[in-house]
């Protein structure tokens, strides 16, 4: 067995943060005989450690590491420290990910060229499509077991599902499912079948949804050829005077300050980390942050528009009783400018518990309007929303030097504007997503304001041209040759769909591209 | 908190009710201590003056009034304020609540009759710090008290049950 790696060890692939990007790559490139280094900031937690309790849940995962906001979003106000809901732990946010798996249609690799100029929006074409995409996806869909692909059936429906399918039909939508879950809906893999626990977002205590933490990583440790550090927190990323990265600095278990040595390295950090580790590596060859010729580090920042409906009946609903996010309707998914925007959305059921309820339904809110809701919670079905957001240059991260974390290093501000489109969008989906429920007998409903971001996107797009975008079309920086992005904030646009499937794809066609070019030398 | 058969330093119910007044409808005081006019529940205070406490529950049920969730869950939502390093802020907190009750004509904000009309004065100072601070922590300190969700019909951690697959997760009957 290779694993564990020497710091000085400078062949390996140094990896950070193994969530759906880094975890699937780490897996992939020790498959294929690459020794891996992988760095990630949590710890470790498997089914027998997840906890079916909200706010319990919350501080065992979530990432609570200081970050500041800005902008006229909603979340700044209302949480202002946390501006994302993501996960700090091996695994990274695919432990709390509800699993639903939705390939982009195939206008949205164009975004550009298919809805043309929109003030405002920073829109640039994916230098990659559809069908470059499609044997990838397959590749994902087969890794994670996502129903309705394959032979894999789609899974049953709960009663939160059953309300949503019952009012969409009403309204005459027809594409309306189960969708496509990356949820055993059989025995079939190593995984057992969904027990419809009811806490996708918890951390699934059966292992029935996918997650790198028990899946991907374990599989590329038993390779030999993957050590992962885990509480090992990346601060800086190092490189020679010719330009070339040469390995990493972090902050281990201890809090002891280590140096490990790279052939590559792959920033996997999620959204807001990624940009931030790559300004905070500023250096006097590269003063404005690694990777950041072009000066789009940290801007383009994509959240995806989104948005919550629930509606209380008269009769029971018990919508935690089930998967979480098992159901969705995709007739508005479309791009269709009659409807006032461009872009489409998705609405998918979602359910919360009684404690993230009170949190979540109206933040802020009290008195009788807001407790007689709560008083109906037993009644209540619920709905998300997501959509296309418009990339724009100033929603960004940058460096907060005013504030710093637990290792002293300056920590991300994230800002966000909602944009026209966003807006016009999100009051689309509120009132469709209303008269499904009053279709079938609402006695309220309630067009909830987006949560702390779940999906982060775009601070490192990718783009044909150096200078509109960070990476290229393997995620390879355009400056320097040994550093790659290999998460989510790669997206050059968001599309309807939730990212996490485009994220495996992504990562599983890029580790093809790094092993290829590891085996010819050229990097 | 106490039940009825163990009140503050072993008085029984009626030798409680003899030594308390009231405060408010829904409370008593005494020396160091608060409870039910009918002593369903007492409750002993360290830091905060009894009458401090009082209104500060009744605050709590204003900010997020349940009909069907007793005082004793508001009680465990704010007794955590009756510390040493938290009082200070408190009383004045309920102080300056007070105040606004009296600019309003009233005795005190126990004293006042309607929820519509406590509503009134808390809108009055829903953007102070003081008011901040006890919403935003009720939002956990009642909704998050396990005790309380069987009340709102929510039933909790399933895993130990084996989920809902076999226990009604698609038994909607009335769609
Ligand atoms: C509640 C919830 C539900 C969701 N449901 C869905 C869904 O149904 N479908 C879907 O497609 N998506 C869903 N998502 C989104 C999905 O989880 C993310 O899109 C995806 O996990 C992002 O992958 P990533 O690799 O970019 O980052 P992550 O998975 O967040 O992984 C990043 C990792 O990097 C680590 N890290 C960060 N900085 C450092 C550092 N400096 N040093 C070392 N390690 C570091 C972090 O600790 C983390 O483990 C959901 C998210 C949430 C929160
Ligand atoms: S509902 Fe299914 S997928 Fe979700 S946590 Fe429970 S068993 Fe896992």
């Amino acid at each position: 067995m290779a694993a564990p790696f020497d710091l000085n060890d400078d062949s390996v692939v140094v990896i950070i943060g193994t969530g759906a990007g880094g975890g699937v790559l780490a897996n992939e490139l020790a498959q294929k005989g690459v020794g891996v280094v992988a760095l990630e900031a949590g710890g470790r937690y498997l089914p027998q450690d997840y906890v079916n309790d909200e706010w319990e849940s919350f501080g065992q995962l979530a990432w609570t590491d200081a970050r500041t906001t800005s902008g006229d979003w909603r979340v700044a106000k209302d949480f202002s420290g946390l501006p994302a809901w993501i996960v700090k732990a091996v695994g990274g946010t695919t432990t709390h990910w509800a699993g639903a798996s939705l390939r982009f249609q195939e206008h949205e690799w164009k975004a550009a060229t298919t809805y043309g100029t929109v003030q405002g929006a920073n829109l640039l074409d994916w230098p990659i499509d559809a069908a470059e995409m499609d044997p990838w996806y397959t590749l994902a869909e087969d890794k994670l077991g996502v129903t309705r692909t394959g032979d894999r059936p789609g899974l049953p429906g709960n009663n939160n599902y059953k309300v949503f399918e019952a009012g969409a039909r009403a309204l005459g939508y027809e594409q309306v499912s189960t969708g496509r879950m990356a949820i055993n809906s059989d025995e079939s893999r190593d995984r057992m079948m969904c027990q419809q626990t009811g806490f996708c977002f918890q951390g699934c205590k059966w292992g029935a949804k996918w997650s790198a933490a028990y899946t991907d990583i374990p599989e590329g440790e038993a390779t030999g050829n993957l050590e992962l550090r885990e509480r090992a927190h990346v601060a800086r990323i190092l490189h020679d005077d010719t330009g070339k990265v040469t390995g990493v600095e972090y902050f281990d278990a201890e809090g002891n300050l280590q140096m490990q040595k790279a052939r590559i390295v792959c920033v996997a950090g999620n959204t807001f980390e990624s940009p931030r580790l790559l300004l905070n590596s500023a250096s006097s060859m590269f003063p404005d942050g690694l990777a950041n010729s072009s000066g789009q580090v940290g801007r383009n920042y994509m959240r995806h528009v989104t948005g919550s409906v629930y509606a209380v009946f008269d009769k029971p609903v018990r919508m935690w009783r089930g998967t979480t996010m098992a159901g969705i309707v995709q007739d508005e998914a479309r791009h269709d400018t009659s409807r006032g925007f461009v872009g489409g959305y998705e609405l998918e059921t979602l359910s919360l518990g009684l404690p993230f309820m009170a949190a979540f339904l109206d933040p802020g809110a009290w008195g009788r309007e807001f407790t007689t809701a709560l008083d109906s919670y037993e009644n209540m079905a619920g709905m998300w929303i997501v959509g296309e957001d418009m990339p724009q240059e100033t929603n960004r991260v940058t460096i907060n030097s005013d504030v710093t974390d637990q290792w002293g290093l300056s920590v991300a501000n994230v800002h966000f504007d909602d944009h026209p489109n966003d807006i016009a969008m999100r009051n689309h989906a509120y009132k469709q997503g209303q008269a499904i429920y009053e279709a079938v007998g609402a006695t309220r409903t309630m067009p909830t304001p987006p949560y702390p971001s779940t999906h982060n996107l775009g601070t490192n797009r990718m783009s044909a041209n150096a200078r509109d975008g960070v990476v290229n079309r393997w995620g390879q920086t355009h400056d320097i040759a040994n550093l790659f992005v290999s998460d989510g904030s790669q997206f050059t646009t968001g599309a309807a769909e939730n990212p996490t499937l485009t994220i495996v794809a992504l990562a599983i066609r890029q580790a093809d591209h790094i092993a290829r070019e590891m085996a010819a030398q050229n990097i | 908190m106490m039940s009825d058969t163990a009140s503050p330093k072993g008085l029984t119910r009626r030798q409680l009710l003899s030594r308390a007044t009231a405060a408010g409808a829904s409370f008593v005081v005494g020396a160091g201590f608060l409870a039910a006019p009918d002593a369903a529940w007492a409750m002993e205070t360290v830091a905060l003056k009894p009458e401090t406490m009082a209104t500060l529950i009744q605050m709590a049920r204003d900010i997020y009034p349940h009909d069907k969730v007793g005082d004793e869950y508001y009680v465990v939502a704010v007794k955590g304020y009756d510390n040493a390093d938290a009082a200070q802020g408190i009383e004045a907190g309920i102080a300056a609540l007070n105040a606004a009750a009296q600019g309003k004509g009233h005795a005190n904000y126990l004293s006042v009759g309607w929820e519509r009309d406590r509503v009134a004065i808390l809108r009055g100072m829903q953007d102070s710090p003081f008011f901040q601070q006890i919403r935003g922590n009720l939002v956990t300190g009642l909704y998050n008290q396990k005790a309380v969700w069987p009340i709102f019909g929510y039933e909790g951690s399933s895993f130990e049950m084996g989920g809902y697959l076999e226990r009604g997760f698609d038994d909607i009957n009335w769609l």
